[in-house]
């Protein structure tokens, strides 16, 4: 399992997992209690809580009308627009690619399968730098491929294919690290079943497979959208930064915050934040939702 | 020598054919390149260039505080894993959901905002100052910062390994006389082990890697709080791109024997289950 996909949790990997321990017959002294929960609470309120109360109170410290200036800029919009884009193109490529891989591997028997299995979570185990390294090196003036894009006039470090590349590479295994063990533990036996009745591939498909992976599928797409909408690390090293044309949201959170704007750096950042915030409640959502069905 | 084995689905062609096309465009031959641009340096240049000083410095500085915050969030990950499992109180659901917050929050918004709360005029900076200690803009900002991003980790491996232990254990061992600490010392967390060094080294690997977070709140002053992402993408807008390679070559040696290590740390800890 992947450092993503393991800390995030596979909740839909794990249908049959043992019910919760409710009455322990031992336990701590009541003091005992108390002070670990206490402590534990505490830890997580001064990395968890603070941050989030310190973003959304920094982007408000110079009042509503501030923030809205600086969530309706122009560049800022430009950002937005940007980041939207970038995973409206990464998300559905690695949802495609997650499910036909996914079908691959789960459905089949083949050899090599645990080599690709490897292979398909290489990008989580790259540093972001480094995913955006990776085509720098291929694309950039001085890259493999560079002289001979130039020439063409095509441009892809320093412009908006680039940051689409290196987002899609870093979200690269989200879907398929998400369907892989779902499907795997669902077996192969009602596809067969519908094959035989005469059903196509595509039928197949989308009328048995599709509907009982749908909240794996989900799930997956939602972790993978946060990711592409959040990276900073891979596309700050391919964009550039051109205001207005190569920024993305985070990229303009660093600018703003660099140039000492810190009330529109953390009005930027606050829509991040919230898109987080949104992330978390549906990942809960779905994680009942299975927990339920199961 | 049977590649495939039979099977009535349709599909295999179509989606293996995607699949590997996919991987290969965007993952495969992109790393390769990558991997074949250090190789221009010639084995000598390729040496100074990873063994330069500043490397050196970037090397120790983003192994020691990458180790510190895993080891904060092996010990403060097992606390907060038992208390989620065995407790209840008020709010428990929403502290569970909020503690993948690391994994949501884009890292440019985790960096800022520790900085503002660390930087000598912040919320905690403030008080850290007043005691004499600088936080931001010095090696601890970064450990702060690799703490936040790991800390889900050790919390995902060891909840679902204590949910399922067996209670019928640790009543054994107290109707045989142990104490309550004794218990959980040598029955509960020598089954834990493993799912906490997994988690720890996640953390660990993941911390290694990180740069969004960490540039803002680091200083970044070579030599001193200068980490190895940092300073591949100092040599990049050098315009030194062998020399940026070399160092992610480096670095991807590092990925792939962590990857190994945690792959046999799950192994055992499937094994202990």
């Amino acid at each position: 399992m992947t450092q993503e996909s393991l800390a995030l949790g596979s909740a839909v990997a794990v249908p049959e997992a043992a019910p919760r321990a409710r009455a322990h017959a031992i336990t701590e002294p009541r003091l005992v209690r108390y002070v670990l929960i206490a402590v534990a609470m505490g830890y997580l309120a001064l990395f968890l809580v603070l941050p989030l109360v310190a973003v959304f109170s920094q982007a408000l410290q110079r009042g509503l009308g501030v923030y809205f200036a600086a969530i309706t800029d122009p560049i800022a919009l430009a950002a937005i627009q940007l980041t939207l884009l970038t995973a409206a193109i990464s998300v559905p490529l690695n949802v495609v690619f997650g499910v036909a891989a996914a079908w691959a591997i789960t459905k089949f028997n083949f050899v090599g399968k645990s080599v690709l299995s490897t292979l398909i979570d290489l990008p989580f185990s790259v540093s972001p730098v480094i995913s955006g390294l990776i085509f720098v090196v291929l694309f950039g003036a001085q890259g493999w491929l560079g002289p001979f894009l130039g020439e063409q006039g095509i441009r892809i470090i320093f412009a908006v294919p680039g940051i689409v590349l290196a987002t899609t590479f870093v979200t690269f295994p989200f879907v398929a690290r998400e369907l892989i063990p779902l499907m795997q533990s669902q077996g192969h036996e009602e596809e067969e079943a519908a094959v035989v009745l005469g059903a196509n591939g595509w039928q197949t498909f989308f009328r048995v497979t599709l509907p009982s992976i749908k909240w794996g599928l989900m799930y997956g797409i939602i972790l993978c959208n946060a990711r592409a909408m959040g990276e900073f690390g891979a596309v700050s090293v391919v964009s550039g930064r051109i205001r207005g044309e190569t920024n993305t949201m985070p990229l303009q959170v660093e600018i703003l915050y660099n140039e000492y704007q810190f009330a529109a750096a953390f009005a930027v950042a606050s829509l991040l934040t919230l898109l987080a915030l949104v992330t978390l409640v549906v990942k809960s959502v779905i994680e009942w939702q299975t927990q339920r069905a199961s | 020598m049977i590649l495939k084995q039979r099977s009535i689905l349709p599909g295999f062609g179509l989606a293996m054919g995607f699949t590997l096309v996919y991987l290969s465009l965007l993952v495969l031959i992109p790393l390769s390149g990558l991997v074949l641009k250090a190789t221009t340096l010639g084995f000598d240049r390729f040496w100074d260039t990873i063994t330069a000083p500043r490397a050196i410095a970037a090397y120790q500085v983003t192994f020691t505080t990458s180790l510190i915050a895993a080891t904060i969030n092996a010990v403060f990950g097992l606390l907060v894993a038992w208390v989620l499992v065995r407790y209840t109180f008020p709010g428990k659901r929403l502290v569970d959901g909020l503690v993948d917050l690391p994994f949501a929050l884009p890292t440019a918004v985790a960096g800022i905002t520790l900085t503002f709360l660390y930087s000598s005029n912040g919320w905690i900076g403030r008080y850290l100052d007043q005691v004499g200690i600088k936080s931001a803009f010095s090696p601890l900002g970064i450990v702060i910062a690799l703490t936040f991003i790991g800390l889900p980790f050790v919390v995902r491996t060891v909840q679902p390994v204590l949910e399922d232990l067996d209670v019928e254990t640790e009543e054994a061992a107290m109707s045989l006389g142990a104490t309550r600490w004794q218990t959980f010392s040598r029955v509960i967390f020598p089954t834990l082990l493993p799912a906490i060094l997994t988690g720890f080294a996640l953390a660990f690997a993941r911390a290694l890697g990180e740069y969004g977070s960490v540039v803002f709140i680091a200083g970044n002053m070579p030599m001193q709080t200068e980490i190895v992402p940092l300073l591949i993408v100092t040599k990049l807008e050098q315009f030194d791109y062998a020399g940026a390679a070399a160092l992610a070559v480096v670095m991807l040696v590092v990925s792939f024997v962590m990857l190994l290590v945690i792959n046999l740390l799950q192994r055992w800890s499937e094994a202990k289950q």
